[in-house]
């Protein structure tokens, strides 16, 4: 098996692992609590005024039902495996009868399309910024929007979201700070409707930006100060090679590589803090939908969103991890 | 303006390398700690056209420091103290710690290096071909199609497949990398060579190889070069002159024969005397002690903590480089070495 | 180790910014003890007061002081990250240390399971948790679960260190010599691998601070305990931003990213002090 064969099928295992292993521990999480989901459900929804105790009686049986918590655990484990392949978590109690599943896939296209904006210019942006500081060492312009970025950098999202709305939702109002979009429009591929997205848009997106920024442009700043010092660097200053080509070709080039491979590892993280600014901002995406679900007690919902953010993330780290081989030869080539 | 007013017989005779003085310190200071290591120390040199010069020495005796302070390759902490480095190339001179933009444009068209470890010396993630043009195309005023003709026509005199060109380093061996890097420095035809132990990190065999390609490419060009390493049969093999470094001193210098046959310098008949001999099965004698630590060096000559020769002399007085016979040595007791 | 404190207070800049930021916001958070009123009471003081001589930060809606309960609240946030770098360094230098040390298939058989979860969401999975423990959800639970979900990056960091003094010599000499396995581990290699560790905690602390601010922000903690993130969540409950209470959300903003701040600052120059290269460009500046 050439190298690159072998990395492919390292790739899917670990895929299909995480996979495995995420499921898993979201069924453990929700069985091994003292919470039973039935109980707490029935206790909703007789909360708001259904109290017959032979509708409650039937209630509760369709509940075990419908959650799978029926038979030993084995069976509620291997109903829960076929529910997560057929993609059907139930309707949602608090959006009754609407399934789950359509809830998570009208917000995913928000989330999705969030995330990925603001991945992009983070990750861009901040490995630029860090590999030229990493490079022009001493340049004080760069020195002085490093100390910026590394700043906010451990700033959890919610805090610069928050100050983020309040400086340009409140004491200067120039963004909208709710919703996706304007209310009235109807969705489509209209100007208006656009401008309305990317306005919508901006403060969510500036404030993932903000909180991601650092990281990348921490760990490409000290990847090119440890890669100026490589032979193949130092050899091509001795050479006599322009420094926009070494900077370019010899050093950022190469320490792309493992901020490729970073990117990966981080996008559990990531989702976290989208998780968390689309609360803040109320943007319709799976992380509203999930803190929503919480609030309202949607026990199918919750875990749906777990479950598919579970496997969204996994899907996202093995289409970076296929596309790796694409920039480095040493994985195509070997 | 003297350069202008030389004749070209002057030209001709005058060396392409000049050493002045040259000192060389790594300077630390970090937390308050300032540390000093004297790796060059106070070496005059000079090197004529046409020549193959070897430094030799111990690791970390400071021959590596000194060939990078020629090549103008060092980064801080390490930096010039003292003296100067001038080459003469086409009459006109370049003084390296002077004239920083004029010896960036020399590199490559008139001066290029071999770097140690140079397995890692290519860019892993590009292929062959875009080193070479980076470091040749523009000093070669031809158009690319010609520029690549003249690439296959130099690899293929250097016995490699011009295929080499569209390959990544990873998928060539230790050896063709180190034919690739040679290729590499001599593409241009530079007047100057400088190589940091080109051949130590390969299998004999393939030293060998090398050790005569280099001699032949040189020999076809008319470069002159300076090269370090610390394997004195591989001095024997090529070098015209020998200089002998201890404790970022130059202790001896001289025609290769005469150094190996009549070593003036205490030290360099240690370094010869543990050379193996064929048919000789007497025990190698090993010297006592470590090389001197470089941040605090022994006072006056730096060998007499392990010198068998030692006086009284040696310990506070530092000899200095003095010519005798053929070469250059320093020492208190020079007259007094054999060769063991 | 106290010498090593002096010198870096003396000669880095950045660390010495990080030590007194932390130092002063450590202080604040012990003062709490000596509170004049109890950090639970409620309604106690006129609600909605501006800051004043009388309340330096002003009051909360509910009648609390802001000064008092932040000061409660930063000593209650720190606690929770403490106890999370704390378990979390545990399990993390352990499965590094033996990862790295095994080497071979057992240390690739931990690092797929390492990796694996690192490629897992930590927000969601502790949110279910959350979820499903509701009312029997405590500090210590919710420390233990952002522990369990925080070890595998700096696991991953402590096993390269671990890996590179395998082959070491005085490794070969120590088995040689008949020392058992954690013998090595704990007397050979911990001391090589203590100041990853220390950077790590740094790195683990911040993000468990942010994790407490960030939960109970959203109300997902009990809320009745002063944090950080509570103060912000009870602000937003009473619409303190609408109703021109700014100081409730702006003190504990600030406190928050002086302390991060602080710690960062720590964590990047004693990663400076470790890291020789760093050192090196730092010279040739």
């Amino acid at each position: 098996m050439n190298g690159f064969a072998k990395y492919l099928v390292q790739r899917l295992f670990q895929f299909f692992l995480v996979i495995f292993l995420g499921v898993s521990l979201a069924f453990l999480i929700t069985n091994l609590s003292p919470v039973d989901p039935v109980e707490q459900s029935v206790a909703l929804m007789t909360n708001f005024g259904a109290t017959d105790p032979r509708a409650v009686e039937l209630m509760r049986e369709a509940l075990a039902e419908l959650y799978g918590l029926q038979g030993t655990v084995l069976d509620q484990y291997l109903s829960f495996w076929g529910r997560v392949i057929r993609g059907d978590f139930g309707p949602s109690l608090s959006a009754f009868p609407t399934p789950v599943m359509s809830l998570i896939m009208s917000a995913l296209p928000w989330t999705i399309g969030l995330l990925t904006l603001a991945l992009a210019i983070s990750w861009s942006l901040g490995n630029l910024l860090g590999a030229l500081a990493g490079y022009y060492r001493s340049n004080l312009l760069l020195r002085l929007s490093g100390a910026a970025v590394m700043a906010l950098h451990p700033v959890p999202a919610y805090i610069i979201g928050l100050v983020l709305l309040l400086l340009l939702g409140f004491i200067w109002p120039v963004l909208p700070i709710s919703g996706g979009a304007q209310m009235n429009l109807q969705p489509g591929f209209t100007i208006d409707y656009i401008y309305s997205l990317i306005l919508h848009g901006t403060l969510p997106a500036l404030t993932l930006v903000l909180v991601g920024i650092g990281s990348w442009f921490i760990s490409m700043r000290s990847l090119v100060s440890n890669i100026v010092t490589d032979d193949h660097v130092v050899y091509a200053e001795l050479g006599g090679v322009s420094s926009g080509k070494i900077f370019s070709q010899y050093v950022a080039r190469n320490a792309l590589l493992p901020q490729l491979t970073g990117l990966a590892l981080s996008l559990g993280n990531v989702f976290g803090g989208a998780v968390i600014t689309e609360f803040l901002f109320n943007y319709p995406g799976v992380g509203r939908l999930l803190i929503q679900g919480i609030y309202r007690g949607d026990y199918s919902l919750v875990l749906g969103v777990t479950t598919m953010s579970i496997i969204a993330v996994a899907v996202a780290v093995f289409i970076i991890d296929l596309l790796y081989p694409l920039i480095d030869p040493r994985v195509r080539l070997s | 303006m003297l350069d202008a007013l030389a004749t070209p017989s002057e030209t001709r005779t005058r060396p392409i390398l000049e050493v002045k003085g040259l000192k060389a310190y790594y300077q630390m200071n970090y937390f308050g700690v300032q540390r000093e290591v004297r790796a060059v120390d106070d070496v005059t040199m000079t090197i004529s056209r046409g020549e193959i010069y070897g430094i030799a020495g111990e690791s970390s005796s400071g021959k590596s420091s000194l060939i990078k302070t020629i090549a103008g390759a060092i980064r801080p902490p390490l930096r010039v103290v003292e003296g100067s480095v001038k080459f003469d190339f086409g009459g006109k001179t370049l003084d390296v710690y002077a004239d920083p933009a004029r010896m960036k444009a020399a590199r490559w068209q008139h001066l290029s290096y071999i770097m140690q470890g140079s397995m890692n010396v290519l860019n892993p993630v590009r292929k062959v071909k875009h080193a070479f043009h980076d470091f040749a195309y523009k000093h070669m005023s031809l158009g690319e199609g010609d520029f690549r003709q003249r690439l296959v026509s130099h690899l293929e005199r250097i016995g490699l497949d011009p295929r080499v060109l569209e390959s990544y380093p990873h998928q060539l061996s230790g050896g063709m990398r180190q034919r690739l890097t040679i290729a590499l420095a001599t593409v241009c035809e530079p007047e100057f060579i400088i190589a940091d132990e080109p051949t130590t990190a390969l299998d004999v065999l393939v030293q060998q190889d090398v050790l005569a390609l280099i001699k032949d490419v040189q020999r076809r060009m008319g470069s002159s070069i300076i090269f370090v390493t610390h394997d004195m049969t591989v001095h024997a093999a090529i070098a015209d002159r020998i200089g002998i470094v201890y404790a970022g001193r130059l202790v001896e210098e001289g025609p290769t024969l005469d150094v190996f046959q009549q070593p003036q310098h205490p030290y360099t008949a240690h370094l010869i005397a543990s050379l193996p001999r064929i048919g000789d099965l007497r025990k190698r004698k090993a010297l006592p002690g470590k090389p001197p630590n470089l941040s605090e060096p022994p006072s006056g000559c730096r060998f007499h903590p392990r010198c068998p020769l030692a006086i009284d002399i040696c310990k506070t007085e530092n000899p200095p480089l003095e010519t005798r016979g053929t070469g250059r040595v320093a020492c208190w007791r020079a007259g007094e070495v054999e060769a063991a | 180790m106290f010498k090593v404190l002096i010198d870096l207070l003396r000669y880095n800049r950045e660390f010495a910014i990080g030590f007194v930021l932390t130092a002063g916001i450590f202080l604040f958070a012990l003062a709490h003890f000596w509170a004049p009123l109890p950090d639970t009471a409620i309604y106690l003081l006129p609600p909605d007061m501006p800051p004043s001589t009388e309340y330096w930060f002003g009051t909360t809606s509910r009648g609390q002081d802001v000064l008092w309960q932040m000061s409660s609240a930063i000593w209650n946030t720190m606690l929770f990250g403490l106890t999370v770098t704390i378990i979390s360094r545990i399990l993390a230098v352990a499965v590094g240390m033996v990862s790295g040390y095994l080497g071979g298939r057992w240390d690739q058989a931990m690092m797929t399971i390492n990796d694996t979860m690192i490629a897992l969401p930590n927000i969601p999975i502790l949110l279910l948790v959350y979820f499903v423990m509701r009312d029997s959800m405590s500090w210590p639970i919710l420390a233990l679960t952002a522990a369990l979900l925080g070890w595998n990056y700096d696991a991953r960091l402590i096993r390269s260190v671990t890996l590179s003094l395998r082959n070491r010599e005085f490794t070969r000499h120590a088995v040689f010599a008949g020392m058992s396995v954690p013998q090595i581990l704990v007397r050979q290699h911990l001391p090589y691998v203590m100041p990853v560790i220390f950077f790590t905690a740094m790195n683990n602390l911040i993000w468990a601070i942010g994790l407490e601010v960030t939960l109970s922000v959203l109300g997902f903690s009990d809320i009745n305990r002063p944090t950080i993130g509570g103060m912000i969540y009870w602000a937003n409950q009473h619409q303190a931003i609408i109703a021109g209470i700014w100081w409730w959300i702006a003190f504990p903003i600030g406190a928050i990213v002086l302390l991060f701040l602080g710690l960062f600052l720590l964590a990047i120059s004693v990663n400076e002090y470790i890291d020789p290269r760093s050192r090196l460009s730092r010279m040739g500046a």
